[in-house]
């Protein structure tokens, strides 16, 4: 969260894609996906504009945000811990694991902690059966948890 | 139109093509039941109530939006249809904040006629409930997603036709909802309050923010004198509320119920309306005759203002410095009553009764007061006051017609048809008229500013040599159609009509509810207007300057129209204002920095 987005270089970048794409059907979309690029995520002011330059309420806009889960209202953080769901993993309790990690971070599935340095993200199976239940952390992969592991875990991160 | 012949229930129907299923249905008394479907507003097929069987199709469709063909061949009451309906309902009412009993919609609501007509005797599945938040820190507008079966006519009529768009789905799937961006309070957002919104919920998710505990302890109240004023568009509609047909004016049995209610005095916002004629059609003719800026735009529709202060900011000066007749009716109320029935203005209270819940929020504006003492104390709905009445166990159908009391009582028929669409212009016409041709002229009824059919309502008057265009929009949706078509230099009036509400005031968000089933059948907004038209045509006096009452107030306390006095009381000022809040200085900067170097 340190470092300011909302840059007049990304303002201009954004104002650029919107006057591209100004006017052709469907152009929220894109403009929404290169605005996610630009920016990393989709504050309530990069919606603004988008708002008042195509003429789109701004309810709308943030519906269709809110729907995508591509689209994040808030950068993520520094770390993004992304624990998978998918069928094997969830049968192997990894659902507690996510509760774990989110009491830990103090942040709920979708959500940065407080401090913005972590982002919790709960996913669909990652090919990785093998090792359920799995999470991973940025780069960093960790396998057959169980909930006891998570506060060593996250110690490092910490 | 070409017609098509199809079978419906074993009977042969014939129908224009353009026809969905539901209407072809509907043409021969055939009754499917609809819950999301409000006509010419929301058509969308998603709630999977209307389901019926077509013959060649594997699947039930949805009815109000499935058009008819040639040959086509629909049963609407089969074990299918009947059971696919019912599982559908049951679903709905699964996660459904069902306490029927303490609810605002309690015995008008959509969702429970549906479940007693569909005869839903049980509800199998109990699902789990989203953790919602009411939010009532508008002072116009509750809103309750709990209670919410997101049919989305609320969002479709504030989206579509308003073109306002604060509320819309948001999230995915379980999750979803309906509600302002960013889960912001109504009062964060550049909500208008039109209440169009209220009316075109099907259940009890939106309503208004209530009033009736504080004018309850006013009555109580042994120090206060407690006035009620009436806006013209309450007695073409209340009467619905006990029973009457659409359209039944029950302007007698209103005051009636309003003295039995213990008000000290009963006084009629026409009586302001016709004193905002002296004094907007005044403005007018100086700003005609001085080179002021023009259009004039009315000032009567808190929902319009907004709507202008958010969106149109640069027809601010445009804007009539008209307060509105509730207002007006507040500020003479507190000073020339005041003074002549010597009572301390403190001591006075005033409630409105207002088709609108736009009202609500207008009354806290700050700047609507005199000396520190507010015009207007509470405000109450059409519907509020109807509870009032219900709990005061009053028998509305058997009270005798009553009068206005005659201090601040006496209307005439231009102040009645404010309440509909093209009214207050055809008021201030009346006026300007005798005005400029320095006569009293018979011919008194502009028809071409009445109305609701074509949109954009458009007059020439050749008064006292002089063209005068003018211009009608009802609706904010149609209002920005209008005003982009004025700022594009396309069309030049002198004077514009803007209700914030389609139909104008008859048709306000604090209107009774009226189920989508009756609103397939007939034009609520022609109905009512005609009660307000009946009473004009049976009015002795039908232009504002022929109200004596209005006459003395000028001659014994205000001068003339637009004088010092004048102004101090009945005129008011506006603001442009900030959709969503301000947002952080150096972001705006870098906006605006970033928007100027695209234009280069």
């Amino acid at each position: 969260m340190a470092t300011n987005i909302l840059t007049v270089e990304n303002f201009q970048k954004l104002a650029k894609v919107i006057e591209e794409n100004k006017g052709r059907q469907g152009a929220l979309m894109p403009i929404l996906h290169e605005g996610q690029k630009i920016f990393g995520c989709l504050p309530i002011e990069v919606q603004k504009m988008i708002s008042e330059e195509l003429e789109i309420p701004l309810s709308e806009i943030y519906g269709v945000v809110t729907f995508y889960s591509q689209f994040s209202l808030e950068p993520k953080g520094e770390y993004v811990i992304s624990v998978c769901l998918g069928t094997a993993c969830y049968v192997k309790n990894a659902q507690p694991i996510l509760d774990k990690i989110s009491e830990v971070i103090e942040a709920k599935p979708g959500g940065n902690s407080p401090d913005g340095k972590f982002t919790l993200l709960a996913t669909r199976c990652i090919g990785a059966c093998g090792l359920a239940p799995v999470i991973t952390i940025n780069e960093d992969v960790y396998g057959r948890l169980v909930v006891d592991d998570i506060p060593k875990i996250m110690e490092k991160y910490l | 139109m070409e017609k098509v012949t199809l079978t419906i229930d074993n009977m042969k129907v014939e129908v224009p093509k353009d026809y969905t299923v539901l209407e072809a249905a509907k043409s021969v008394g055939i009754d499917i039941p609809t819950l999301c479907f409000l006509k010419d507003i929301n058509e969308v097929g998603a709630c999977r109530i209307c389901l019926v069987e077509i013959e060649g199709n594997r699947n039930l469709q949805t009815s109000c939006v499935y058009p008819v063909s040639e040959g086509m061949v629909v049963k609407t009451n089969t074990e299918k249809v009947r059971d696919a309906r019912k599982s559908t309902l049951e679903l709905i009412l699964s996660n459904h904040n069902r306490e029927c009993l303490t609810c605002n919609r309690n015995r008008n609501c959509e969702l429970q006629t549906l479940s007693e007509e569909l005869n839903v005797t049980d509800i199998p599945f109990q699902g789990e409930l989203l953790e919602t938040v009411v939010d009532n820190k508008s002072h116009s507008i509750v809103r309750d997603p709990s209670k919410c079966i997101l049919c989305g006519r609320c969002v479709s009529v504030c989206k579509n036709q308003q073109k306002v768009g604060i509320l819309d789905f948001t999230n995915r799937g379980y999750y979803t909802q309906v509600g302002p961006a960013f889960e912001k309070t109504m009062d964060e957002t550049p909500c208008i309050y039109c209440g169009q919104c209220i009316v075109s919920c099907p259940v009890g998710a939106l309503r208004e923010k209530e009033d009736i505990d504080r004018v309850w302890e006013a009555l109580e109240d042994p120090e206060l004198h407690v006035i009620v004023q009436t806006a013209p568009a309450v007695r073409a509609a209340l009467g619905e509320e006990f029973g009457y047909p659409i359209g039944t004016r029950v302007t007698g049995k209103m005051v009636a119920a309003l003295k039995r209610l213990g008000f000290d005095k009963v006084f009629d916002t026409d009586f302001a309306a016709d004193l905002t004629i002296m004094e907007e059609g005044h403005e007018l003719l100086d700003r005609i005759q001085n080179g002021g800026v023009l259009p004039m735009i009315t000032s009567c529709s808190p929902g319009w203002i907004r709507f202008c202060e958010f969106n149109y900011p640069e027809f601010i000066p445009n804007l009539s410095t008209c307060k509105s007749p509730q207002h007006m009716m507040g500020a003479i109320i507190k000073s020339y009553y005041a003074e002549k029935q010597n009572i301390d203005p403190e001591k006075i209270f005033v409630v409105s009764v207002m088709p609108c819940v736009s009202k609500k929020t207008e009354a806290s504006r700050e700047e609507l007061e005199v000396k520190g003492i507010r015009d207007v104390d509470a405000v109450i709905t059409t519907r509020e006051l109807a509870k009032m009445i219900k709990e005061a166990r009053i028998n509305f159908d058997k009270l005798e017609d009553a009068e206005y009391d005659p201090t601040l009582g006496m209307y005439t028929g231009a102040g009645v048809i404010f309440g509909a669409t093209g009214g207050v212009m055809e008021a201030a016409l009346r006026t300007v008229a005798d005005v400029l041709e320095e006569d009293d002229l018979e011919e008194i009824e502009y028809t071409a500013v009445r109305g609701v059919d074509g949109g954009i309502k458009e007059a020439e008057v050749v008064l006292g040599g002089n063209t005068i265009r003018v211009a009608v929009a009802h609706g904010t949706g149609m209002a920005k159609e209008l005003l982009d078509m004025v700022k594009a230099g396309e069309k030049e009036y002198h004077f514009i009509e803007i209700m914030g509400c389609s139909g104008g005031c008859v048709t306000g968000g604090g209107q009774p509810h009226v189920p989508a089933k009756v609103k397939m059948d007939m034009d609520v907004r022609i109905e009512r207007a005609k009660a307000l038209y009946e009473e004009d045509e049976l009015s002795r006096l039908r232009k504002s300057h022929e109200n004596t009452l209005v006459h003395k107030l000028y001659e014994e306390y205000l001068g003339k129209p637009n004088s010092h006095k004048a102004h101090e009381l009945l005129h008011t000022s506006y603001v442009a204002r900030e959709k969503y809040g301000p947002i952080r200085e150096e972001v705006a900067m870098a906006m605006a920095e970033a928007a100027t170097s695209k234009d280069k």
